[in-house]
């Protein structure tokens, strides 16, 4: 019975090995690189197709009609049909736009959702780079990403896509915020920014429960803002203002048409993807099993588990709640998520000076419960409702 | 090594003149955010990691996006009219031109030409943190007060003027506003005079 | 030439760039824009010394640039606020013509 869970490891080991005696030492790390990147050319892609459907499916049961049904059994080859229609579709150029901005744009979004995922552990020993400053990595250039949305949105010389492009804008540099600062909690618990290290650090367990973050007061709150933060910054319902399918139609990218679409559409499946990784990576345990009897199912199966319930949550949530307008979702991340967030931080601290024991849980929750009693509820109450004012645009 | 440093090298001057030459204001910034990220592959080639992603999430994640910002706050969208080179262009270029010719020459008279290769050191992020904690302890609360105070001044600066009596609903008396940032700093008046 | 000399060669013609398009430009972005250039300079220099100049385990050079890209990305904000602000009184953003403090 081969060793599952090292299963793709030991086969780039073997494959290397085979390779050794052909190739000169630099023709062979070249193979080890593409080795190792080419898996995730191919899952990942392969994963957005299944998660189209599903989510489509999914929002179509939520919302009491059946999805897509017509192509293949119970619709489930409808990814395919979809990806037949971007490819043949013509690819307009307004007259007036930036022809160069205009192709760079989905190029660079791509590219950077594709190159987060280097640092994500997939697996035991599944990580293509253990750098020293992975999640710091993680979070530039996922940043590198919003100077590419203001590029699609301004490159059409479209006045609609430009102000949707500057909402899309303004929402994810607000939103990086309380997604960092989040995260900035479990760096100073483990003491290290390394990727690989985080996951190693959740590997004991507390009695029968496992030692993930998000079973400690902080992590379980930081894992809610982290979630949050995520839902904003991959510009997803409730926080799809940007891309408002009901009001501006596609926002930003309203005059791409054809295969450029279908790369804007990539790209925000993929940094959804990346992001969940990594919030699965930092509070839910990685590749962590949950119990040690259920240890023979390999550690790349239970990320890829996670991920796929992440995802059915986030699809859960795109259908349930309904879209929240610009100063409502500013006012959350500025007036409400980065307090709790800095309070999450020194909760953290609280767990970590108090030592082991029942007394950390009681400080921990109790400070998070009181900020969330005092910044949640009083914010978002309408007080009197007064005389009507009128600010005219001057 | 010195393939992959000419690379960068001509990819971050390259961009940087595009940055300084080009008529769109647009184009400029986005030049200027090649060029940083130019230079963060720069610093990663020279083994400075923490720096390398600093320089990517600070220079490309916020401020390219503040410059392309303030383009289209101040109407710098369209194309400009005139020369984009002020009148007095010719002194300016010389100005830099022997700078660089100077700097040129100190560096090719000075010890950096002729030095031998050390090996490669090693700053780990614990290091970093170690050293931010307990030599730079000092710096690193100054540089929050700093950036606190850059964050409110900004916010100040560039707030619009507008006072609670330009609302209509007082009945239209536009005549005594007072400006807004000062009217934080100072109460109102009674005179109603300006600044 | 050593790749240290390479590397300050790169760092003086980066800022000697940033000062050419700081002082011909007439946009006050753009003028910005070469002052940032500028600092980029001065922060590839002290990374190029850090890594092979003399002392590299006080992790100076590092520790400069860390406060110098926090320093610049402040003022970078503080005088794009300035420039809309004067832009909202002059309606124009070029240097040659904001050329009297009477208001």
């Amino acid at each position: 019975m081969p060793d599952l869970d090292q299963i793709f490891v030991n086969l780039k080991h073997w494959l290397l090995g085979q390779l050794e005696g052909i190739l000169s030492a630099s023709w062979l790390e070249l193979v080890s690189i593409l080795l190792s990147l080419v898996p995730i050319l191919i899952v990942f892609p392969t994963l957005f197709a299944i998660m189209t459907i599903m989510e489509r499916k999914g929002l179509g049961r939520i919302q009491n009609r059946y999805g897509p049904n017509r192509v293949g059994p119970f619709g489930f080859l409808q990814p395919a049909a979809d990806g037949i229609k971007a490819l043949i579709k013509e690819d307009l150029v307004p007259r007036a736009a930036d022809k160069v901005v205009h192709l760079l744009a989905p190029v660079i979004l791509v590219v950077t959702a594709f190159t987060v995922y280097a640092v994500l552990p997939i697996g035991r020993n599944m990580v293509v780079l253990d750098l020293d400053a992975g999640l710091l990595f993680f979070f530039a250039v996922g940043a590198a990403s919003d100077l590419a949305v203001f590029m699609a949105g301004w490159a059409i010389r479209n006045k609609y896509a430009l102000l949707g492009a500057m909402r899309a804008v303004a929402q994810m540099v607000s939103y990086e915020i309380p997604l960092i600062l989040s995260s900035v909690a479990v760096v100073m618990i483990t003491g290290t920014l390394s990727l690989p290290e985080i996951v190693m650090a959740q590997s004991t367990h507390f009695g029968f429960l496992p030692d993930w973050f998000v079973f400690t007061p902080w992590g379980f709150a930081g894992f809610l803002l982290f979630m949050i933060a995520a839902n904003a910054e991959a510009n997803r319902s409730p926080f799809d203002l940007p891309e408002g399918e009901s009001e501006i139609i596609a926002g930003y990218f309203i005059e791409y048409s054809g295969f450029k679409f279908a790369l804007f559409f990539l790209a925000e499946y993929l940094s959804l993807f990346a992001i969940c990784g990594l919030g699965i990576t930092l509070f839910l345990g990685g590749w962590n099993a949950p119990f040690a009897g259920l240890e023979f199912i390999p550690s790349w199966a239970w990320f890829f588990l996670k991920l796929i319930t992440l995802m059915c949550l986030f699809i859960w949530t795109r259908g349930t709640l309904p879209r929240l307008r610009q100063d409502q979702l500013m006012n959350l991340a500025w007036k409400f998520m980065i307090p709790m967030v800095l309070i999450n931080l020194v909760a953290a601290a609280l767990w970590h000076f108090t030592g082991p024991g029942f007394m950390r849980w009681l400080t921990s929750g109790a400070l998070l419960i009181v900020a969330h009693l005092f910044l949640g509820n009083p914010q978002f109450e309408r007080k009197d409702i007064g005389k009507r004012t009128y600010r005219f645009a001057e | 090594m010195t393939l992959s440093f000419a690379i960068i090298a001509a990819l971050i001057i390259a961009a940087a003149t595009a940055a300084m030459t080009l008529r769109n204001l647009v184009h400029s910034a986005l030049a200027v955010a090649i060029a940083f990220a130019g230079l963060a592959s720069a610093y990663l080639q020279l083994g400075a990691q923490f720096v390398g992603l600093t320089q990517i999430l600070v220079y490309v994640g916020a401020v390219a996006i503040l410059i392309v910002f303030a383009v289209l706050l101040t109407r710098g969208g369209e194309a400009p009219e005139k020369s984009v080179f002020s009148a007095s262009w010719f002194w300016g270029a010389a100005i830099a031109t022997s700078v660089f010719a100077l700097l040129a020459c100190a560096i090719n008279h000075s010890f950096a030409s002729k030095r031998a290769l050390p090996p490669q050191p090693s700053a780990t992020v614990e290091q970093i943190g170690q050293d931010l904690m307990t030599k730079f302890v000092l710096p690193l609360e100054v540089i929050g007060l700093l950036l606190t105070a850059a964050l409110i001044g900004a916010v100040i600066i560039a707030m619009r003027d507008e006072s609670p009596k330009s609302k209509i609903e007082d009945g239209g008396s536009k005549m005594d506003k007072t400006s807004g940032p000062s009217s934080i700093l100072h109460p109102p008046s009674s005179s109603g005079g300006h600044q | 030439m050593t790749p240290l000399a390479g590397y300050l060669l790169l760092s003086a013609f980066l800022f000697a760039i940033g000062l050419a398009g700081a002082l011909t430009r007439r946009n006050a972005i753009i003028v910005l824009i070469g002052i940032e250039l500028m600092l980029n300079a001065a922060n590839l220099n002290f990374i190029a010394f850090w890594r092979y100049g003399a002392n590299p385990e006080a992790l100076t050079g590092i520790m400069f640039v860390i406060f110098a890209i926090a320093v610049a990305a402040a003022e970078a904000a503080v005088g794009l606020a300035l420039i809309i602000a004067i832009y909202r009184h002059y309606k124009t953003t070029n240097v040659d013509e904001m050329n009297s403090l009477k208001g």
